[in-house]
Parts: C-alpha cells; structure tokens; sequence
C-alpha cells in the first residue's frame, strides 16, 4: 500500500464527507491519512476469517420501552439554535 | 485543610457539621478560577451567578432540615460535551460556538436532583477527539503541575479543574482514553465506567459504541460517590444496561481478599517511560505487601488496540458528525452556491484539523470498497481484543497496568504528528474496545515533578471491585495527597 493518498483520493473522500478543503489541507491530510492507514495496515497480520464481527461492547438488541404520548420540543426551542428561520420553519437553500 | 483543596466528603462532612457553607464553598472555588485559570484554561463558560444561587438554596435547606441530595452544595465542572439548559455546550468547536442545548443530559438531570452546585463548562479536545486538549477551537488547557505541559485530553480541562482546586469533582467523557489519561496528566482520579453502566443521552456523540461518561475526583471515595449518582438505567439511552446500581460508597473501605492481580510482562518494547515503568512496578508491590497474589496476563492483540480503535472511532464519527449540516443548529457558512455547497462549506468553515482528519479517516474506513479491509476487519479484531479480557479474567480479579506511555507531554510537541499521538492512547483504548471499566489512580511523581497514574481494569459491571482494590492501594500511599504548586 502506498503511504499517501493521491490528490484524487482526497478530494473523493472529502466530497464523500461533504467537507470543502483548502490546497494545503488536501496535500497535509493525504500525507497524514497515509501513514495512519500505513499503521493500521497491521491488522492484516491477523487471519480473521471464522471470527464474528463485534459492533457494540454490551451485545444487546431490540431494547423496547412502553409507546407512551409524551410533549415533544415546543417549536420555539426546536429552532432556537438554528442559522436560519421564519419563526415557524428551519429555512435552506432552495433545492431545486 | 483548605477549602479548595478539599474532597467532597470532606466538604459534605464539614456543611454538616456546619463548620462552612456551600456558599462559601462555591465562592471559594469562583475565587480560585478568577485567580489562576487565566494560566490553567480549564473552563470555556462559567455559570457563577447561577452557581452561588444554587448554593445559597441548599445552605436554606440544610438550616430547615429539609431532605438534601447526595451531592448538596457541591460544586461540580461538567465537559462541554455534555448538554446543560441555560448555556452553552460548545465541544470546543466553532460549529457549536452559539449552541445553547433545550434539555438537559440524564447525568445533569442526577446531578441537580442530587444537589449539585453546577459550575462551569470546561474545555477539551474539539468533539472530544485528541489526548491533549490542544485540538480545541478556543484555547489550550495547561497542565497544573507544569503550565508549559499538556493537561491530556479529551477531557483534559476537567482533569485540570479538579486538579488545580477550582471543583472538587468533574464529569469527562471517555471514548478511548479521555477521563484516564488526563486525570493521570493532572494527578487526580478518573474513572470510565463499563459501556452502558451511565446514560449518553445529552452527551454530543463522538463514537457511539465506545463513548462513556464518567468521573473526575480528588480521590477514590469521591469518585465512588459520583459514579453512584450518575449511574443507572435510561430509557432514552437504550444502550444504558438494566441493571442494579450498587452503592459503591458502602464497601469501599473493605480490603478485597485473596484479590489475584493481573499486570501485562513485557511493557518495555513498548517505549515506556523509565518514570512509568517504576510507578507502575511499585504499584504492584503495594499489592502484593497487601497480600495480593501477582500474576501475569497475556493480552495476545493489545497492540493491536490503537489501530482497530483509529478505524472504529473515525467511522463512527464520520457518521455521528454528519448531523452537523448547518440547518437545525451550528454553524453555517456566508457564502455558498447551493444546498450540497453549503454543507461542505459550512463543515470546511468550522471544523478543525483533527475533526476533519477524523471525518475523512472514518469516510475512508467506510466508503465503497475499503468497507471490509478496514470496518469490517476492525470490527472482527475487535472481538479478539475482548476475547483476550475475558480469557485473563477467568485467572485474575483486575489488571493493572500503566495509563500512558509517558507522563505528561509538553504542549506542542505531538501537534505536528498525529501518529504519535494517537500512540499515546495506548493503554487505554482497550477498555473502550471492550467495554470493560477502568480507573486511573495517582500512582507516582516522575523526576520532572509531574504526575504518573495507575491504571486498574476490571470485567464489565464490577466497578464496586475495581473501586475497592483501587481504595486499597490508596490507603497504603499518599500520591493522592499532593496538589500542584
């Protein structure tokens, strides 16, 4: 494996991630993410072929509670925080 | 004995008997603060005002003989990763600069119910990723043992706070180290509870399957008496475990006999600090003088645990940091060419380095064709990790082992390598991989006058276990004892 990410690699990843990056951090984060896959690349020693993957510490599932009204978030606090609103809706960009 | 240098039980005791007041308690921490944090940078927000009312509604309390919670009249510092209603809760992140959360997290809801005097917000690592508090948007907490050294991270401006006098007590958050590793920077207790053993509901989400609130504190009893209050089932969390709650304050005096001691052979490959290595050796002749038999453990893949943990943690954070959007809350950016643009622009804008590095890692980890060399195999080698536990656990009661590689590091000596220090989670990251509880505790001083702790594992759910060895040990020595400056 190569230790640095090409250019090309970077900015898919970032499109990916919906993250708009700089020239400079573009070339840092290919030479960085490289040489921390190039470590973790030490994971390949190891034959894991029979062994279950383990998602969670605690293997529970399908954690049911009693469906009860409850109030939800007065609309006011809902989008108290929020960049961009008509007091009523959270407003965006137009879509299409 | 001073009031800024005390523990909890102690000032509970001392409120009791009426000798001072929770006022005068808070007063005295607000005063430390106002002194010395323009130097430490332990606190993002502080709630003062809101503070001393509180104390001065528990001290009418105590005079009426009403009934008082746990914690009454304590002040506490709280992460600012942990929603609170009537502040901020930033992560240290220009995305959550203006973030004031409606509701409050289950541990805050315990700790109001129980008391508690809440009094501030204290700094960390951006969204809890990094081990130095350097990665924080808004400033660098110092270590109060050394302010040209790093306090640890993430939570490292509760370590300092609790360290450095200005609360008694502290909640962090712990997803591969970030309540041991400060607390043993800082010279204080920090303990990660077993996944699920304290709700994450308020907690802003790092990496879901490994993030744990837990406590900071002066000593072992404290931490006890914080664990307690914040410890229990949730329903909206639904990975918090249904089950009973022990008072871990009861026994805590009890010696464990024929404890069996695990410790780890071989630590040196893995460039431990000569200081370490020391603090760590006469740990266990603490215990073995106490009657404890010593026993080596084979841990086959803990050096593996930094590698699955770097793709386990970034994934998970990729997918819990796409909420951040810049429309229901956060930051968005001024200027953009449309909907997709303006959530690139606005993440761009206001994340920092490490988030960002930790977003592409996780994207990568996940995306179309890496999924199953990287999550995937992670996720399977997670599994010998804990294996590894449960085999050493049939033979002993605990592990110990160093918490770090090395005692505090100075600030900006790892920055430019995010390798190294990812390295420095060593030790711990296994706990989270796992699932299993661990504690740091004030276990030596390193020849440069800086803190070494001592890391205690034990098997899930038997905190009151690894609470009392944790005790034992600090009956026997007085590292516990010693404050900055």
């Amino acid at each position: 494996m190569s230790t640095q990410l090409t250019q090309d690699e970077v900015l898919k990843v970032a499109s990916l991630s919906r993250l708009k990056l700089s020239e400079k951090e573009v070339t840092a984060l290919g030479e960085q993410m490289g040489s921390v896959l190039k470590y973790i690349a030490m994971l390949d020693e190891l034959d894991t072929s029979d062994i279950e993957p383990m998602a969670h510490a605690i293997e529970i599932s399908n954690v049911f509670r009693d469906d009860q009204l409850q109030e939800s978030l007065p609309r006011d606090q809902a989008l108290s925080n929020a960049p961009q609103t008509d007091g009523n809706y959270f407003l965006v960009p137009a879509i299409l | 004995m001073s009031i800024t240098s005390a523990t909890a039980s102690e000032l509970l005791a001392k409120m009791n008997a009426g000798e001072v007041s929770s006022e005068e308690i808070t007063a005295a921490c607000l005063a430390e603060i106002a002194r010395r944090d323009e130097s430490i940078n332990a606190f993002l927000s502080l709630q003062g005002e809101t503070a001393l009312q509180t104390a001065r509604e528990v001290d009418r309390k105590r005079k009426a003989g009403e009934p008082l919670g746990k914690l009454a009249g304590i002040p506490v510092a709280l992460k600012d990763n942990i929603c609170a209603t009537g502040t901020t809760t930033t992560c240290a992140s220009r995305m959550l600069e203006a973030f004031t959360p409606p509701y409050d997290a289950h541990i805050v809801e315990r700790l109001r119910a129980a008391d508690a005097v809440l009094i501030g917000k204290t700094n960390l690592d951006e969204f809890a990723m990094g081990s130095s508090t350097e990665n924080s948007a808004f400033k660098i907490t110092a270590n109060p043992w050394n302010t040209k050294c790093a306090a640890g991270g993430s939570s490292g401006g509760s370590a300092a706070a609790v360290s450095a006098g200005f609360a008694p007590l502290a909640l962090g958050s712990d997803t591969g180290g970030s309540i041991r590793q400060p607390a043993s920077f800082c010279g204080v207790v920090g303990l990660k509870p077993t996944y699920g053993r304290v709700s994450r509901y308020g907690l802003v989400a790092f990496a879901s399957s490994l993030d744990q609130i837990g406590p900071f504190a002066r000593d072992i009893t404290d931490a006890a008496l914080l664990l307690e209050t914040i410890a229990g089932k949730d329903q909206r969390d639904t990975t918090s475990l249904d089950a009973a709650v022990p008072r871990y304050t009861e026994n805590l005096e009890q010696p464990l006999k024929n404890l069996k001691v695990g410790y780890i052979e071989h630590l040196h490959e893995e460039g431990l600090h000569e200081d370490v290595q020391k603090a760590t050796q006469q740990a266990l002749d603490v215990y073995q003088s106490l009657g404890a038999e010593l026993i080596p453990v084979e841990l086959p893949h803990a050096r593996y645990c930094v590698a699955t943990y770097y793709i386990i943690a970034p994934s998970e954070a990729s997918s819990n940091l796409a909420r951040y959007d810049g429309v229901h809350y956060g930051y968005r950016a001024k200027q953009f060419d449309n909907m997709i643009d303006m959530y690139a622009a606005s993440r761009g804008e206001a994340f920092g380095d490490e988030v960002k590095r930790r977003i592409m890692l996780g994207t990568y980890a996940l995306s179309s064709g890496y999924y199953d060399a990287y999550y995937l195999k992670a996720l399977k080698v997670r599994r010998l990790i804990r294996n590894d536990f449960e085999q050493a656990f049939q033979k002993v009661d605990i592990i110990a082992s160093p918490v770090t590689p090395t005692p505090a590091f100075e600030i900006g000596e790892l920055t430019d390598d995010p390798l190294a220090m990812y390295l420095a989670d060593i030790f711990t990251t296994s706990a989270n991989l796992s699932g299993i509880p661990g504690v740091s505790v004030p276990a030596g001083m390193s020849q440069n006058k800086l803190p070494i702790g001592l890391q205690l594992l034990a098997p899930p759910l038997e905190e009151e276990r690894l609470l009392r060895a944790a005790r034992m040990f600090e009956r026997e020595t007085d590292w516990h004892l010693k404050r900055p400056e």
